[in-house]
């Protein structure tokens, strides 16, 4: 699976994850948010911003569990809550978000 | 049901094979479906848990990193071997987690205690 971002030919596994997550950047998000049909706010890229710093500090992909607690942790107790992450990534918060932020998938995600 | 006690006994070096890194990644599976999990460093299993690792020239992930993250899936219990701190000479301070040091005979106590044991 490929996608054309910026001319820039992007490759995807076949969950849609980036195989080479060096080609991440701010379009590239938009367009794997697009293809799970999220439009991007800026509560969203809060999200992302703070996956990506969760991946810097324990080269890890958080599962859903640890994600809550470490939003909880850092934006406050109203955001860490598992309704709000599902409210902005329906479905599978912890797979999408770790998707959209360039990250590889999560291992104990199911 | 209850959930079962579960004790990970970890006894390998952290780096030059990827033994440490599947013990841990065990442990944080656990953790993620929260399970009862306590984990114990013993032997060799003592390098795992310093302070100042720096896994760049080998082009691995750093152990110290995936250990710092425990806290956030809920595994809070950790124990490392006095004997084996002493015998390698590692101070009780250059532990980069919060891991109790316990001897041999609170260990085999540790290990009466749990439901099932899983040594890597």
């Amino acid at each position: 699976m490929e996608m054309i971002v910026d001319q820039q030919t992007i490759l995807l596994d076949k969950e849609g994850f980036l195989k080479d997550l060096s080609q991440w950047n701010p379009q590239v998000a938009e367009q794997l948010a697009n293809n799970e049909g999220i439009a991007l706010s800026d509560d969203h890229w809060e999200i992302i911003d703070l996956l990506q710093q969760f991946y810097r500090e324990f080269e890890l992909s958080p599962a859903m569990r640890p994600l809550v607690k470490y939003v909880g942790q850092q934006l406050g107790d109203d955001k860490g809550k598992s309704i709000y992450l599902l409210a902005l990534f329906p479905g599978s918060p912890a797979k999408f978000a770790a998707k959209i932020a360039g990250l590889p998938k999560p291992d104990n995600c199911l | 049901m209850a959930s079962k006690r579960i004790l990970l006994i970890c006894r390998k070096a952290p780096y030059g094979n990827a033994l440490a890194r599947a013990a841990a990644d065990m442990a944080l599976a656990a953790g993620a479906f929260d399970q009862e999990l306590a984990i114990a460093f013993i032997g060799d299993g003592v390098w795992q848990t310093i302070d100042q690792q720096d896994s760049t020239d080998i082009q691995q992930k750093n152990h110290q990193k995936l250990l710092s993250a425990f806290e956030l899936y809920g595994i809070s219990e950790s124990y490392v071997e006095a004997e084996a701190l002493t015998e390698r000479q590692i101070e009780p301070s250059r532990l980069s987690l919060a891991a109790k040091p316990v001897n041999q005979q609170q260990l085999s106590e540790l290990f009466e205690q749990a439901d099932m044991l899983l040594t890597v």
